[in-house]
């Protein structure tokens, strides 16, 4: 047994075996440098494997040796490579970030714990993209969503609202979670097996009740998962109230991992003449996807805390990934898994510099991002630029992302949805225009709650974030990455779903 | 001798360069300002180099590399880029001697910042006149939209905050809302977003659909930094700058980028045939005619000369759209040919202006009585280049009116014709008033009844002042020489009548 062959398998062991050993680990630096270390380990397991999927196209992996469809399967494509070198490269920059953030907003006896729940939560997400079997994505899921609902807990320091927040999280991902696994079980039934691939071959030229049930539950179970309007109603509290850390971790993670999921379910395993798919795309998504671009936008506007504001922006750029996905063709599904990509930069982005600012006012007011080009530069800039991203300026992969979902939405005949598209974006240039014009264009308070000492945040908060925002414009400017690997992505799933027709 | 062809990528990345060396030399002003003063003289070579290849029959090109399948961050430069390069970055380095009199004079704040983004904006303005697709000169002409900001907003205060939340928010909303989609519509259409002479759409559309007018009219709106009205509104909002953004960015670069555009579009996305053949752009035609009255009648009710001037600019630049509308070879080149006339005499009169401001503190017309004889090269310097917008000979302007008429006569609009007639006069009225008021009317009283003495501002301001007001005038006589060097733009372009 050599260890290239067990590749496919490390990014989800990695930081699961390595998380009780956090645990075990006494409060303070030691488990911070460690869930570091780890999640470059993983980061690098993703960077493999992507590369050798590159290579080989799909890799199967079977779990203990039991053969698929009985035993569970790892299936790698290019689409989860993507997710998952994605999902990891965005822990492995925000785990050295979060030291002196997770320091000053969690209780210092409860910091081993949260680096294991943080390695948990990494596993599960890792565990919902890397699997091939329809049960093992609910159990991953559930992982995963058990250890945020502890982590958007333990905001609870700064805020109390944490806890309510938590709680209420907690509620609709299990309601969601119980859809969605209720939806597996129909599915189950109805052919009586839980592997993907099997189950979309088994589904083929099927049609009832059960299946139809199934889908529904489905939909609707993710649905929740990954915020799409109007089920959306948990996200602002927990990306409010969660540790800053946890906040721009989630936001450039958590949510794409329960979008790429509801891909892999309506293109891997829905992907046939399915009637009911065309009927969900037209009346569910697109409407849905379009309500959530432009009502979460509107309602992000007249926010007074950037990290509210930030979290109903994330539910209006989930519509955009819904929309994409809503056209059913190539480009649409590529433009989706750009715009997951690319907005995972920036949000992450943005919530790390609100982290800096936190760390300095100790509030994520509007009113301490006053004048603050004067005094933090460095985050100042870093917002701008992504929040320039968000916005969709060239030079940034903010823009790529507009680039393709235009060019989808022309292509696929949906004119009116291309500028409803750049009105959208106009929404954005409304809530980060003023965020930018208070930031440059005020002078900051001398004294009061919302003064800041004029120093920027530390270098171990500085480079990381700075990072991700460098990627911004390099992903802005190279999209061989990006564009060319989703566009092949896209390719290979709708091959899988138009093939079998 | 360097190639032409680096030259043009040269010229997008020297301001860069230069704005990188402003940002150190921070404490030592003397350095900070020869260093723009340096990056702008290098610039002029680079465009020059460009130019004359281009004269030479040739097309420097260089592909940088491409960013999204298909879609390459390349420039490519034609004869209507290579002119605009010279313009912009001639009088980017006329403007920095001006700005360094200006600043210090006034002794603003923030003037390491100001320098920075002003490299940042001429390098987008080069972007722009070298981009040999949609797709690179979108990104430059964002890029400008954005560099321009700090300087727009320069003063910090609440009025310099609302001005610059009008000009983002229309140049933002106009660009994104309209232009991105119609490039991507574009893109989608024809599969290219290069300029390809005769038009890259001519093959793909039905001539008879309503598509070609609703893709100009995307096109025509979108730009919105051509201040075709409605979009016109951020142009006097952005007054609030300090006189040389006024002087450079507002009556050249950002403003000829737009109208520029606008020209690139007509002649290399649609081709002018196509334009012709379907109708499509008359309707826009009679906007930009709309937009040339309307916005001088405005003029004429300011009594803020930067103000005036500023509605000025936004008829004068229907006269570019107006050229590239008509559809017809002679308004192609009556507008191109306005780009640079207007420029040279619009900064003329704006950096007269900002000198007024800088010596006297004063900004309204009505103040200005009998100040022809404290300032006198000033106003002379105003007479000119009011002579030259007007459009009388022997002064560049006149050249552009005069091939916009022949335009007007070829496209069978008589109706423009009177239309330019009556602009022209309108244009005497709102601009000829003031140098004579500063010649011939009663001084205001000064404080000890002594006669008024001469007095004006720096010299730094004064030489830019009569270098371009001479440059109108040279410009009369040169127009030969521009319009061969211009020519491929519509011999290729059009068909031989």
């Amino acid at each position: 047994m050599n260890l290239a062959a067990q590749l496919p398998v490390l990014p989800v062991v990695i930081p699961l075996v390595t998380a009780p050993i956090a645990m075990l680990l006494p409060n303070g630096r030691a488990p911070w440098a460690f869930a570091t270390i780890v999640s470059w380990l993983t980061f690098a397991a993703c960077a493999f494997l992507l590369q050798a999927v590159l290579g080989a196209g799909v890799i199967s992996y079977e779990l203990g040796d039991w053969r698929p469809p009985l035993g569970i399967e790892y299936r790698i494509d290019l689409a989860n490579a993507l997710v998952l070198f994605l999902v990891s490269g965005i822990a492995a920059v925000v785990f050295p970030f979060a030291y002196r953030s997770v320091q000053l907003e969690i209780d210092a006896r409860q910091t081993s714990f949260f680096y294991c729940a943080l390695l948990i939560c990494l596993t599960g997400l890792l565990g919902v993209t890397i699997t091939g079997d329809a049960f093992n994505v609910f159990v991953f899921l559930e992982i995963s969503s058990l250890a945020t609902y502890a982590l958007v807990a333990m905001g609870a320091r700064r805020d109390r609202r944490a806890l309510t927040a938590a709680f209420n999280y907690l509620i609709m991902g299990t309601i969601g979670a119980s859809f969605f696994v209720i939806g597996v079980g129909l599915l189950y039934q109805a052919t009586g097996t839980l592997n993907m691939v099997d189950m979309h071959d088994k589904l083929v030229g099927q049609s009832s009740r059960v299946i139809d049930a199934g889908f529904a539950f489905i939909v609707v179970g993710i649905g929740l998962k990954l915020a799409m309007f109007p089920m959306h109603l948990w996200l602002p509290g927990a990306y409010t109230y969660a540790p800053s850390a946890v906040s721009a971790f989630l936001a450039a993670t958590a949510t794409k991992v329960a979008v790429y999921v509801m891909i892999r379910f309506i293109d891997t395993v829905f992907g046939f003449q399915f009637e009911f798919l065309g009927a969900a795309f037209t009346w569910v998504f697109l409407p849905l996807g379009l309500a959530g671009m432009f009502i979460a936008s509107l309602v992000a506007v007249f926010q007074d805390d950037i990290k509210r504001m930030l979290a109903y922006s994330s539910v209006g750029q989930i519509g955009y990934m819904l929309l994409g996905l809503s056209f059913g063709t190539v480009e649409g599904l590529t433009a989706s898994l750009v715009h997951i990509f690319n907005h995972a930069l920036m949000k992450g982005a943005l919530f790390m510099a609100v982290a800096c600012v936190v760390l300095r006012a100790g509030s994520h007011s509007v009113k301490a991002f006053a004048g603050l080009a004067k005094r933090m530069p460095f985050t100042t800039w870093a917002f701008i630029i992504s929040g320039m991203s968000l916005i969709g300026v060239p030079l940034t992969v903010g823009f790529i992302s507009k680039w393709y979902l235009l060019q989808a939405s022309f292509a696929a005949g949906h004119w009116y949805a291309g500028f409803l598209i750049v009105a959208s974006s106009l929404i954005a240039v409304l809530y980060v225009g003023r965020i930018v014009e208070l930031m440059l264009l005020r002078e900051p308070a001398e004294d009061g709650p919302y003064a800041i000492p004029a120093k920027d945040a530390p270098l171990s908060m500085l480079i990381p974030m700075w990072f991700l925002v460098l990627a911004n414009i390099y992903f802005g400017l190279h999209t061989e990455l990006t564009g060319g690997i989703a566009s092949r992505a896209a390719e290979a799933l709708m091959f899988m779903a138009g093939g079998a027709s | 001798m360097i190639s032409p062809s680096v030259a043009l990528a040269a010229a997008v990345g020297v301001p860069l360069i230069g704005c990188l060396v402003i940002w150190l030399f921070d404490k030592s002003p003397n350095l900070r300002e020869a260093a723009t003063l340096l990056t702008g003289a290098v610039l002029v070579v680079l465009s020059v180099t460009v130019f004359l290849a281009v004269g030479n029959g040739g097309t420097p090109q260089i592909y940088v590399f491409e960013v999204i399948d298909g879609l390459p961050l390349a420039f490519r430069a034609e004869p209507l880029g290579a002119m605009f390069g010279v313009i912009a970055s001639g009088l980017w380095f006329v403007n920095s001697l001006y700005s360094i009199g200006y600043m210090r004079g006034h002794d603003e704040k923030h003037q390491t910042r100001f320098y920075m983004a002003f490299a940042i904006a001429i390098s987008a303005a080069m972007g722009v006149a070298y981009a040999s697709n949609l797709f690179t000169l979108f990104i430059f002409y964002e890029v400008l939209t954005l560099s321009t900001f700090p300087l727009v907003t320069h003063y910090g205060d609440e009025k310099a905050r609302k001005g610059g939340r009008i000009y983002l928010g229309v140049l933002m909303a106009t660009s994104i809302g309209l232009l991105l989609p119609a490039i991507v519509w574009t893109y989608a259409i024809a599969e290219t977003t290069e300029f390809v002479n005769g038009g890259i759409l001519s093959q793909h559309v039905d001539a008879a659909g309503p598509l070609v007018g609703v893709l100009l009219g995307l096109y025509a709106f979108g730009i919105g930094k051509a201040a075709l009205m409605p979009v016109h509104p951020w142009l006097p909002n952005a007054m609030v700058a300090p006189t040389p953004v006024s002087a450079f960015l507002h009556a050249v670069a950002v403003v000829k980028a737009g109208v520029f555009a606008i020209l690139k579009v007509a002649v290399y996305v649609f081709g002018i045939d196509l334009l012709k053949d379907t109708g499509a752009s008359t309707p826009f035609m009679w906007i930009a005619a709309g937009s040339i009255l309307l916005a001088s009648l405005i003029a004429m009710s300011k009594d803020n000369l930067k103000a005036r001037l500023a509605y000025s600019t936004v008829s004068q630049l229907s006269y570019v759209t107006l050229g590239a509308m008509l559809a017809t070879s002679m308004g192609v080149m009556g507008g191109a040919t306005q780009i640079a006339a207007h420029a040279l005499g619009k900064m003329t009169l704006f950096m007269c202006a900002g000198a007024i401001y800088v010596a006297h503190h004063k900004t309204l017309v009505s103040e200005l009585g009998g100040m022809g004889r404290a300032m006198p090269v000033t106003f002379a310097a105003f007479f000119v280049g009011a002579l030259s917008i007007i459009g009388l000979p022997p002064l560049g302007g006149s050249w552009p009116k005069f091939f916009l008429m022949l335009g007007a006569a070829d496209a069978g609009a008589l109706l423009i014709i009177a239309v330019l007639m009556i602009s022209s006069l309108l244009n005497i009225v709102y601009l000829l008033p003031i140098p004579l008021r500063a010649f011939y009317g009663k001084p205001a009283a000064t404080a000890d009844g002594a006669p008024q003495k001469i007095a004006e501002a720096p010299i730094l301001c004064l030489i830019p002042i009569m270098a371009t007001s001479l440059a109108c005038l040279v410009l009369f006589f040169t127009i030969t020489d521009l319009t061969t060097f211009l020519e491929p733009l519509i011999e290729n372009g059009s068909r031989a009548p």
